[in-house]
């Protein structure tokens, strides 16, 4: 039983899960011991457009949401309502977050998906022509590419685009996921489309550089291994070669890498957000932390968290569950 | 222009460099470069800055190479200083990750078991949060400007290089002359100073540069997005965003050339970190 490839995949998950959740909540304790820290007082925050408040008034808010209470007994009393799907009201919106967050999340994760699977089929791609033309012109151009698009700055790489394609050429619209003066839910299909591809390719052109690179390390290893020799010597063609050696190898390093590099798609997507003012949950962060929104801006960082913790848990299963290599490993690894 | 340098060297025969001292002219050549921007930078002072009514929104020429700006400022000049200022902010906060880093990755790898695996989970935890979304939290918390920006770049960019430290700390413990060390009698401490961090020293500027491009990016990003440095300290980030208001008129100059500007810098620092790395370890060069 103990050896048994399931046991030890449920036991694998299981320990992923344990970690994800400390470090939830470790993030979670983190983060709203540096908000408490902010010099910024909410009170102050809150009311800053309305008219005279007295100073009862700021202290009855202040009770309200339980400010003067011990740092300690907030964060229980936040925790346990954020476990109940209550992370509190936004002040900027004034919209609860969890609500807030779901609908933005919509919009980023349309964003990030798109660019997630484009930057991921360009890169594996360039990956393999680059490992299969290796050490000719070809190989050396398309790297010299991907290593500067890794030094271009996610929103410069925005602000051409939009030069280019919006301004000049006029195909696509300068910003927001919607035409001016079209209520969201009129929107069509592929209204959301025109103004969704820009976003999403500049988004892809951040990521597929890094997938890209490490596609070819591993296509190169492949084709000067000794098994490809062999193949070779037996006479069977280059795409066979190509085929059946080297994208089977190559797949699942290239995928696990995908799923990892959820961080870094979410940090472009604030950036592109805001270059683009697509309405999503990156350009809620940013104006969460200009107008000081402190339960949107705890909201988005756990939200963030778990997002990247997810595609970490998901790119270690893939790794533990469908390479036999690991599957069948020995004591845990 | 780098390759200038490059194309001088083989044209003489009797002059002839090998490979290790071209990659050391080509380093020298690309930190001239990056110490000239920072320096000019700094020479630029706010008068040849000012505002200039009369050549308002210029597109590139001769006189004003980068074009002038909504108030007639000259684009180049403004371009220059704000990367003299990136370049002062990813110094020092990738100088600051990186002692961060060298102290966390010897913790790591010399203390305890529980105290490696403690440190291990909390690098994850610190990578778990996107990175931009970590600075404007810090960046909020320290109320914006200049400081956020240094305290938020070095509290998110050791990791990688803590466990790279690690990793070799633990090699290098694991070495005959530590063991033999150990038995002449000498304590941990002294071997961690005699024998461990000599070895650390090439890892610890390699680190610092490497670590530079990534600053300096997060740094633009952050000003971009309006919490780093103040609007009248021009950084390319502050430019950059200015920039996106006059884009629907048509005025280009104001965001390719700066943005390209710190793309190139950005890439030499990177080339001055992969050539840093061959010169200290050849090994590297064949990878």
């Amino acid at each position: 039983m103990k050896d048994h490839p399931a046991f030890r995949i449920g036991k694998r998950t299981a320990g992923y899960l344990i970690r994800i959740i400390t470090l939830l909540i470790a993030t979670s304790i983190v983060a709203f011991i540096l908000v408490k820290l902010s010099p910024i007082d909410p009170v102050q925050q809150y009311t800053m457009g309305m008219a005279d408040v007295s100073e009862e008034q700021r202290q009855a808010i202040a009770d309200r949401w339980g400010l003067n209470d011990p740092p300690v007994q907030q964060y229980f009393k936040w925790a346990m309502a954020a476990l109940q799907g209550d992370l509190g009201e936004s002040t900027i919106y004034r919209r609860p977050v969890l609500n807030l967050i779901g609908e933005k999340f919509l919009n980023t994760l349309a964003l990030m998906l798109t660019a997630w699977v484009l930057s991921g089929l360009i890169g594996f791609t360039l990956g393999v022509i680059m490992g299969v033309f290796r050490r000719t012109w070809l190989d050396g151009l398309i790297k010299r590419i991907c290593l500067v698009l890794c030094s271009v700055p996610t929103f410069w790489l925005g602000l051409v685009m939009l030069l280019i394609f919006s301004v000049s050429l006029g195909w696509f619209p300068i910003g927001l996921s919607t035409p001016i003066g079209v209520a969201s839910s009129d929107v069509t299909f592929w209204q959301w489309l025109h103004h969704l591809i820009l976003p999403a390719v500049t988004l892809s052109f951040m990521q597929f550089a890094n997938i890209a690179l490490h596609t070819r390390q591993k296509m190169v290893d492949v084709l000067e291994s000794d098994y490809v020799l062999f193949a070779t010597a037996r006479g069977e063609s280059k795409w066979s070669i190509v085929k059946r050696h080297g994208l089977r190898n190559i797949m699942l390093p290239a995928i696990t890498l995908q799923f990892a590099s959820f961080a870094e798609l979410f940090g472009g997507a604030v950036l592109t957000e805001n270059v683009f003012s697509y309405p999503g949950l990156g350009s809620a962060a940013s104006e969460a932390g200009m107008a000081g929104d402190v339960p949107l801006l705890l909201g988005i960082t756990l939200f963030s968290a778990a997002f990247v913790f997810t595609g970490n848990l998901i790119a270690n299963l893939i790794y533990g569950v469908v390479d036999p290599r690991i599957r069948e490993g020995s004591s845990g690894g | 222009m780098v390759d200038n340098s490059v194309a001088v060297v083989p044209t003489r025969k009797r002059f002839h460099l090998n490979r290790r001292a071209k990659t050391i002219v080509i380093s020298a050549f690309i930190g001239a470069i990056i110490v000239a921007v920072f320096v000019s930078g700094m020479i630029i002072t706010d008068d040849m800055v000012a505002a200039n009514f009369a050549e308002k929104n210029l597109p590139p020429s001769f006189g004003h190479l980068f074009g002038t700006d909504w108030l007639g400022r000259d684009m180049f000049l403004r371009t220059i200083k704000g990367l003299s200022i990136s370049i002062t902010v990813g110094t020092v906060a990738s100088a600051a990750s990186a002692v961060i880093a060298t102290i966390i990755g010897i913790i790591a790898a010399t203390g305890s078991r529980w105290l490696d695996s403690f440190i291990n989970w909390f690098i994850d935890l610190v990578m778990g949060v996107p990175h931009l979304v970590l600075l404007i939290l810090i960046s909020f918390v320290c109320g914006k400007g200049l400081t956020g920006l240094l305290v938020g770049i070095t509290c998110t960019h050791w990791c990688s290089l803590a466990r790279l430290i690690r990793a070799e700390v633990l090699q290098i413990r694991t070495q005959q002359y530590i063991g033999v060390s150990r038995r002449l009698g000498h304590s941990s401490g002294w071997i961690l100073i005699h024998h461990i961090l000599p070895h650390m020293v090439p890892q610890f500027i390699i680190g610092i540069v490497l670590l530079f491009p990534h600053a300096i990016l997060h740094e633009s990003s952050l000003s971009f997005l309006g919490f780093g440095l103040p609007p009248e300290q021009p950084a390319v980030g502050i430019i950059l965003a200015e920039s996106m208001k006059y884009l629907s008129s048509g005025m280009w100059w104001l965001a390719v050339f700066p943005g390209a500007l710190l793309v190139l810098i950005v890439v030499l620092f990177e080339k001055l970190g992969d050539n840093l790395k061959t010169i200290v370890d050849p090994y590297s060069a064949n990878e």
